[in-house]
C-alpha cells in the first residue's frame, strides 16, 4: 500500500513537470456573440490569410446569414474582389507553387480552431520572433520551426527572444523591438479578433446549438417530472 | 355486441401473426422481480441506444462518401450545409461514448450482483459477444471520419495482427486491403459498419433477450423469484414487465436523455475525449500525429497491450483481458450470487478490480513515461489477478445468510425524508455555539450573542464515522 502511495505521488509530480515544460498558453477572449469582431476578424483573415490559406468548408453566404450583415456588404467589404456570395473561402495560391515556395502547402484553416484550440492560435500568432538560421528570418515560440513566415509582422513590429532566469528555471522572453504599425493593445485586439472568427469557422453552428440546448433540456426536465408521477401512480399498489 | 370492420381486420391478423403472444411472453405477461434498482436501468438504456445509433447513422450514411478523398470533406459538410446534420453527427459520435458508459455500468451490475451465474451463464455469454461486436463496429466507426487519429489509430490497431507469428504480415495485409490504412480499408470498414456488424449486434440482443426471458431476471437480491409462486403461477416478488418497468425505464430514459443532451448541446468533443482534436485534421499517411491515443473506451486494454513488454504477448494479453471476462460463470465458485451476501474478499477484490480499470483507462490516454509504464503493469496485474485468482478467493468465502424471499429496501423518498429528519442533529453535531462580547458600537447591539461556529471536532468525529461505516460495508 505504502509503495503505491510512493508511486502515484511519483506519479502527479511527473506530470506536474511535464506540464511545467510545455509553453504557457495566453488567454484568447472568445466572444461568437460579438458580430463586430467576427466581421473585423473576416476581414483580416481575407487581408492577411486567405492569401496562402483556404476555409473551404465556410461559405460568404453563410458568415453574412450567421453574422446578420447584408450580402452585398459581405461582397464588398470582406470578400475578395469577383468572389460570388455562394463561394467558399478558396485561396488564391495553388498546390504546386506552394510546395515550390513554402515545401508544404499552407493547410485549410476550416477547422483549426478545433484541432489547436483558441489560446493556441492566439499564443502561436503572437510568438513570432526573429531567428536569422530560418528561411524567413523567423521563428515561432508556440510552433517551433514553423514553415510559415509571420504575415502580421508589419502590424505587430519585431520581436526578439530573450533567455530569462529565475528561480523555478529557465525561460525564454520575447522582447518587442521595432514597434509595428499597431501598439500592443491594438496588435492584440487585432489577433483576438482573427481568432475569434476562426473559432466561429470552426464550428458556425455553434451559438444556434447553445441557443437550442436550453429548449431541449427544459423540455426534458418536465419530461422527467410527469414521467416521475406516472411511475408513482403505477407503483402506487407495489409494496 | 357485433365486431366492427377494423375490429374483423385486427383478428384476422392476429390469426395469422400472434403479435399478442409475442407481447405477453415478452413485456406484458413476463414477470420481473420487484427490486430493481439504479443498476437496472442500463439494459433498457442500451436498447435505446442501439436504436439511436441505427437512425442517426442510417441519416449519416445519406449524405456520407466512404471514399478516402472525399470522407473528410463529407462529414464537415453534414455538419455544415445539410439541414440538421450537425445534430445528427452529434447524436450519433455521442452516442457512441454514451453506449460505452452504459454498457461498462450493464456489466458492472452483472459482476455485482452476480447476474451471470447459474442459470445465466449464456445470457452473460451473449452479452460479451455483444461487447466485442461493439467494439468492432466502434472500431471500424472511428475510422470513417477520416481524420489524422482515425488514420493512425487504426494503422496501430491493425498493425497489431502483424505481430501473429508466421502468418501476422499477410493477415495484416489481408484486413486492411492495402500496405497501410488507404481507401480499400476504408471501404471495407464502411460496408462492415453500416451492414455487417449491425446485423450480429441486432441478433445477439434478439438472442440475449431471449435468453433472458427463459431464465428469468436476477435482481439485487440475487434469489430465484421462480421458487416462491403464488397458486396462480406468478412468482410472489414479481410485477409485469409492462406496465411497471417501462414505466420505470422511461423515468431513467428521461434522466439518460438530460445528460445525452447537455453533452450534445454544449460540450460534443467532451473535452477532447468523445471527438479528439486531432481528428480535425485530415488524414495524411505522411505525418505521424505526436501522441496516438485510441478514444477513451479503448484505452483500458490499450493500456495493458502497453503494459506487456513483448508485442506479440501485448496482443495476446490484450485479447485475453477481454476473454477471461467469458469464463466469469466459471472462475466464481462463490454459490452466493449478490455482493448484498457475499463476503468481504469479493467485495475487496472487485473493488480493487474497478480502481484498476479506471486507472488503466486512464494511462491509456496518456503518453508513456517509465513511471506510467511501472503504473501500468501493476494495475494489469492487479486486472488479471482479480480473474485468475479468483477460484481461490471465491471458494472458501465467508458468506453471509441469504433470503428466501427479496428483502424491501428504503426507496429515494423514504431515505430522503431519513435525511431530512436527521440534518437538525448534524448540524448540532458540526457546529458549536460561540458566545460573542461586544462592548463598542450601538446600545442596542452590546452584551452577549451567540455565534454559530463550525466545530473542527464535531466534523472529523462525523467523517470519521462514516469512513467506518463505509470500511464496514466491504466487510
Amino acid at each position: 500500500m505504502k509503495n503505491l502511495i510512493t508511486l502515484l505521488l511519483l506519479l502527479m509530480l511527473s506530470f506536474g513537470v511535464a506540464a511545467s515544460e510545455a509553453i504557457e498558453l495566453q488567454e484568447a477572449d472568445v466572444d461568437l456573440s460579438d458580430n463586430e469582431s467576427l466581421q473585423r476578424g473576416a476581414q483580416h483573415f481575407v487581408t492577411y490569410c486567405l492569401g496562402c490559406h483556404s476555409a473551404k468548408h465556410m461559405r460568404y453566404l453563410r458568415f453574412a446569414l450567421d453574422v446578420g450583415v447584408d450580402q452585398k456588404k459581405v461582397l464588398k467589404d470582406i470578400a475578395p474582389e469577383g468572389a460570388s456570395i455562394y463561394d467558399q473561402l478558396h485561396s488564391a495560391m495553388n498546390k504546386h507553387d506552394a510546395e515550390k515556395w513554402f515545401g508544404v502547402q499552407p493547410p485549410d484553416l476550416s477547422l483549426i480552431a478545433r484541432s489547436r484550440g483558441a489560446d493556441w492560435l492566439y499564443s502561436y500568432l503572437k510568438s513570432y520572433y526573429s531567428d536569422t538560421s530560418r528561411p524567413f528570418g523567423v521563428n515561432n515560440l508556440v510552433y517551433p520551426d514553423t514553415a510559415m513566415p509571420n504575415p502580421l509582422w508589419q502590424l505587430q513590429g519585431e520581436q526578439h527572444a530573450e533567455p530569462r532566469k529565475t528561480i523555478y528555471g529557465e525561460y525564454i522572453k520575447l522582447v518587442l523591438e521595432d514597434q509595428g504599425t499597431l501598439s500592443e493593445r491594438e496588435f492584440d485586439l487585432f489577433v483576438n479578433d482573427l481568432v475569434n472568427f476562426l473559432v466561429y469557422v470552426g464550428e458556425p453552428v455553434q451559438l444556434e446549438r447553445e441557443r437550442l440546448g436550453k429548449y431541449v433540456i427544459l423540455f426534458l426536465l418536465m419530461f422527467v417530472v410527469i414521467a416521475y408521477l406516472l411511475k408513482k401512480e403505477y407503483w402506487k399498489d407495489v409494496d | 355486441m357485433k365486431p366492427t370492420r377494423l375490429t374483423e381486420c385486427g383478428n384476422w391478423v392476429l390469426d395469422r401473426f400472434p403479435v399478442t403472444k409475442f407481447w405477453n411472453d415478452h413485456m406484458a405477461h413476463y414477470y420481473a422481480p420487484k427490486n430493481f434498482n439504479f443498476w437496472y436501468f442500463f439494459g433498457s438504456l442500451a436498447l435505446l441506444l442501439l436504436v439511436n445509433q441505427i437512425l442517426t447513422g442510417i441519416l449519416l450514411t445519406m449524405n456520407y462518401k466512404p471514399d478516402a478523398k472525399l470522407a473528410f470533406d463529407s462529414v464537415e459538410y453534414i455538419m455544415r450545409d445539410v439541414p440538421w446534420g450537425w445534430l445528427v453527427r452529434y447524436m450519433h459520435s455521442t452516442g457512441a461514448s454514451a453506449f460505452f458508459i452504459v454498457i461498462y455500468l450493464h456489466m458492472f451490475r452483472a459482476l455485482l450482483y452476480g447476474s451471470f451465474k447459474h442459470p445465466r451463464e449464456l445470457i452473460w455469454i451473449f452479452g460479451m459477444l455483444l461487447f466485442v461486436a461493439l467494439m468492432a463496429e466502434a472500431f471500424m466507426g472511428y475510422l470513417l471520419p477520416w481524420g489524422q487519429m482515425s488514420f493512425w489509430g487504426a494503422q496501430v490497431i491493425i498493425s497489431l495482427f502483424s505481430a501473429i507469428p508466421l502468418v501476422g504480415d499477410d493477415l495484416s495485409l489481408w484486413i486492411r486491403g492495402d500496405y497501410v490504412i488507404a481507401d480499400a480499408t476504408l471501404n471495407r470498414f464502411f460496408a462492415f459498419h453500416v451492414i455487417a456488424v449491425p446485423l450480429v449486434l441486432v441478433m445477439l440482443v434478439f438472442m440475449h433477450l431471449v435468453a433472458l426471458h427463459e431464465v428469468g431476471s436476477n435482481n439485487p437480491d440475487g434469489i430465484e423469484i421462480k421458487e416462491s409462486k403464488d397458486p396462480w403461477g406468478h412468482p410472489v416478488d414479481g410485477i409485469p414487465f409492462h406496465p411497471y418497468y417501462t414505466v420505470k425505464d422511461l423515468v431513467g430514459v428521461g434522466v439518460f436523455l438530460l445528460f445525452f443532451a447537455t453533452v450534445i448541446f454544449y460540450m460534443p468533443e467532451m473535452g477532447g475525449y468523445f471527438l479528439e482534436h486531432a481528428n480535425f485534421i485530415p488524414a495524411d499517411p505522411m505525418k505521424t500525429p505526436e501522441h496516438i491515443a485510441p478514444v477513451w473506451y479503448f484505452t483500458p486494454f490499450y493500456s495493458i497491450l502497453r503494459a506487456i513488454p513483448d508485442k506479440f504477448a501485448g496482443v495476446i494479453g490484450m485479447g485475453g483481458s477481454i476473454f477471461v471476462l467469458f469464463l466469469m460463470p466459471w472462475l466464481d465458485r462463490c454459490k452466493v450470487k449478490s455482493i448484498r451476501y457475499r463476503g468481504g474478499i469479493f467485495k475487496k477484490a472487485l473493488f480493487l478490480f474497478v480502481i484498476s480499470f479506471i486507472a488503466l483507462g486512464y494511462l491509456g490516454t496518456q503518453p508513456v513515461t517509465p513511471v506510467a509504464t511501472t503504473l501500468a503493469r501493476l494495475f494489469t496485474t492487479i486486472y488479471f489477478g482479480f480473474f485468475l485468482l479468483m477460484p481461490i478467493y471465491t471458494r472458501w468465502e465467508k458468506t453471509k445468510p441469504v433470503p428466501k424471499r427479496l428483502t424491501r429496501l428504503h426507496s429515494l423518498e423514504e431515505q430522503l425524508h431519513t435525511l431530512e429528519e436527521q440534518l437538525p442533529a448534524l448540524i448540532e453535531e458540526i457546529t458549536e455555539l460561540k458566545s460573542v462580547v461586544t462592548e463598542i458600537g450601538h446600545p442596542a447591539f452590546k452584551g452577549t450573542f451567540f455565534n454559530r461556529r463550525p466545530s473542527p471536532q464535531g466534523m472529523a468525529h462525523v467523517i470519521s464515522r462514516l469512513a467506518k461505516k463505509l470500511k464496514g460495508s466491504l466487510d
